[in-house]
């Protein structure tokens, strides 16, 4: 019985008439429990394809560069919530990437040895406050700040691109603040572990050979340990770009390209919970799921890129 | 004596560079922590003197008025968590211990893959699917469809922290119990889970910290109410939902009221956390005692 191989029967290859009819009963039930597993996810794609079809029949694939967004019309376009999006999590990534592998390269060599744990910690339990909760501080604490900021910046360096249009606080750049703090313990524990894995021995050879601390980590450590920190960074992007209440809270929710970080906008995320719960008409609710069936795919292939760098690299370095 | 002094500059050139990158990293940190001391102390400072015990007790004022509480959305976030562990907690354990005892072959293969892929899942995809399985045929929003939201989120969770420390338990202990002429399914039950049940109990409770706080898929499946929970059938409050309507409401009192709702969710979400690292610490993963 092959089936019944594997870990639990690392040796013995049993006749069919050995196995207990009870345990075949217990394997079938698990099996049948992991396949119910496996088609419940399948029907995701399907569900949301399903409810999304009215949208689809309309736009076909122009919804996806359609740049106009006005649910009164039935006019659904999702290029601005793509953009918003990518922007937010761009503008998360640079901000929170630095500060992670800083901290984590902190907290695995730098610090005493008694700081490390409670400061891991604590960092650690940045991810677990819920998002409706950042989203609340984000809007009394970081829209006004960021606010003062915008006037701040336009009153010294005037009227640039990047930060142009009326300083309102919330915006782009408040979504993608809140964002950077959300993602960066996830991005600092792996790049924890990854920098945990390098041998000691490493970077300790390269002290021997008289390199500073910051030459021995960047040869030692850091070298070995790029792939690790991409697999990181492409963890927190993919926690980005499905972050909702936070981002819905703080980015304005309008349908709006604008090169300026100053501006209102949406992400895919925010507009389907901003929008989902009051949609009126059944092709509005149908673009939404549209919406949403686009985030489903993206983070798929953003995950699956995170493992893709993490096997291939494996296999390429040998280890 | 030219290149001596050469080599001094290069010298004292490397030592700054060194001591510039520690710099940085200390930085990195403190940048990392500040944030959470920030969002800490406004929670405390701004969440505790606004509980009171009609914040526990009463449902909400109506519109713009002053006083009243959460206790009707506290009640259903608890009802639907109960929920949702009583439906997923056995799923997730029956799924870990598929992935951990029988690993080989194409449908382990593939389930641990979904599994994954589920975990990376953005929450509020779960709450479209679920709006598009209950929500629509029972032509309402209802506390069934946010209890399968959330029970859906617990799953990888429980499935993969089950498979994580049924791998660690020794090899030797399964033949032991084979040895007695234990069926492999008493082997399971009786030996290999019962030996892990607090470090599964670790992951259980971190799933239910990290579904206590969801709110995007609550608000398309379960809506919200302000009456007292009535019926699974019915639209049902939940207090992460709660604190979303009061915190972007342009009320001055519900602004207080989200800030003590916030305070309630993070201390229950800490507390859960706190208690699954504790039963981790106590030899939950460690190499597996019998009743340990």
């Amino acid at each position: 019985m092959m089936f019944l191989q594997g870990r639990f029967l690392p040796v013995a290859v049993q006749k069919k008439s050995e196995v207990r009819s009870s345990d075949l009963a217990f394997l079938m039930a698990l099996r049948g429990l992991a396949l119910i597993l496996i088609l419940g996810f399948t029907s995701i794609v399907f569900f949301l394809y399903f409810q999304s079809r009215p949208l689809i029949a309309q736009e076909g694939l122009s919804f996806f560069w359609g740049r106009e967004w006005s649910p009164a019309d039935n006019r659904f376009g999702a290029l601005p919530f793509i953009y918003g999006t990518l922007v937010t999590s761009a503008l998360a990534l640079l901000l929170a990437s630095p500060v992670a592998v800083g901290s984590a390269l902190f907290l695995t060599v730098l610090a005493p040895h008694w700081l490390r744990r409670p400061t891991a910690f604590l960092i650690e339990m940045l991810a677990a406050i819920p998002s409706v909760v950042y989203g609340l501080w984000g809007i009394f604490m970081i829209v006004p700040l960021v606010r003062t900021f915008q006037v701040d910046l336009q009153n010294v360096v005037g009227d640039v691109p990047l930060f142009s249009g009326p300083p309102l606080g919330v915006g782009f750049l408040a979504a993608g603040l809140i964002l950077a703090i959300m993602i960066l313990p996830t991005i600092a524990s792996v790049c924890r572990e990854v920098f945990g894995a390098v041998p000691t021995v490493n970077f300790e050879a390269a002290l021997t050979l008289g390199a500073t601390r910051w030459e021995a980590l960047r040869m030692a450590v850091l070298r070995a340990s790029v792939p690790g920190i991409l697999t990181a960074v492409t963890l927190g992007l993919g926690r980005a770009l499905g972050e909702t209440m936070a981002v819905t809270m703080l980015v304005g929710n309008r349908a709006v390209i604008s090169p300026s970080l100053n501006s209102v906008g949406a992400t895919m995320a925010s507009i389907i919970a901003n929008e989902y719960p009051e949609a009126a008409s059944d092709l509005h609710l149908s673009a939404l799921t549209a919406v949403g069936l686009a985030l489903f795919v993206i983070s798929l292939l953003v995950n699956l890129g995170a493992r893709w760098i993490g096997t291939f690299y494996r296999r390429k370095m040998g280890f | 004596m030219a290149r001596d002094q050469l080599h001094q500059s290069h010298f004292r050139r490397r030592k700054l560079k060194n001591l510039w990158m520690q710099f940085l990293m200390t930085l990195a940190t403190v940048i990392a922590i500040g944030p959470l001391l920030m969002v800490f102390f406004h929670i405390v400072a701004l969440g505790l003197p606004s509980l009171n015990f009609s914040f526990f007790t009463e449902l909400p004022a109506p519109t713009g008025e002053v006083g009243g509480g959460m206790g009707n959305a506290i009640l259903g976030s608890l009802v639907m968590i109960a929920m949702a562990s009583l439906i997923c907690i056995p799923v997730g354990i029956g799924a870990g211990v598929f992935l951990a005892e029988f690993p080989r072959g194409s449908i382990p293969r593939t389930l641990r893959l979904v599994i994954d892929l589920l975990a990376s899942l953005p929450s509020i995809v779960v709450g479209l699917y679920v709006y598009a399985v209950l929500v629509v045929p029972m032509k309402s929003f209802s506390a069934w469809a946010g209890t399968w939201a959330l029970g859906i989120l617990m799953v990888p969770i429980v499935v993969k922290t089950t498979e994580e420390v049924l791998r660690l338990l020794p090899f030797h202990y399964r033949e032991a119990g084979l040895a007695l002429g234990l069926s492999r399914w008493r082997v399971i039950c009786s030996i290999v889970l019962r030996s892990r049940r607090k470090a599964i109990l670790t992951g259980i409770f971190l799933a239910l910290a990290r579904i206590a706080g969801e709110t995007a898929p609550l608000l398309i499946t379960a809506f919200g109410n302000r009456n007292w929970p009535s019926g699974l059938g019915e639209p049902m409050a939940s207090l992460p939902v709660q604190i979303y309507n009061y915190a972007i409401s342009p009320f001055e009192d519900w602004h207080r009221q989200a800030w003590a709702g916030a305070f309630t969710l993070v201390s229950l979400v800490f507390a859960l956390n706190l208690i699954s690292r504790a039963l981790m610490t106590s030899g939950g993963t460690r190499g597996g005692e019998l009743g340990g």
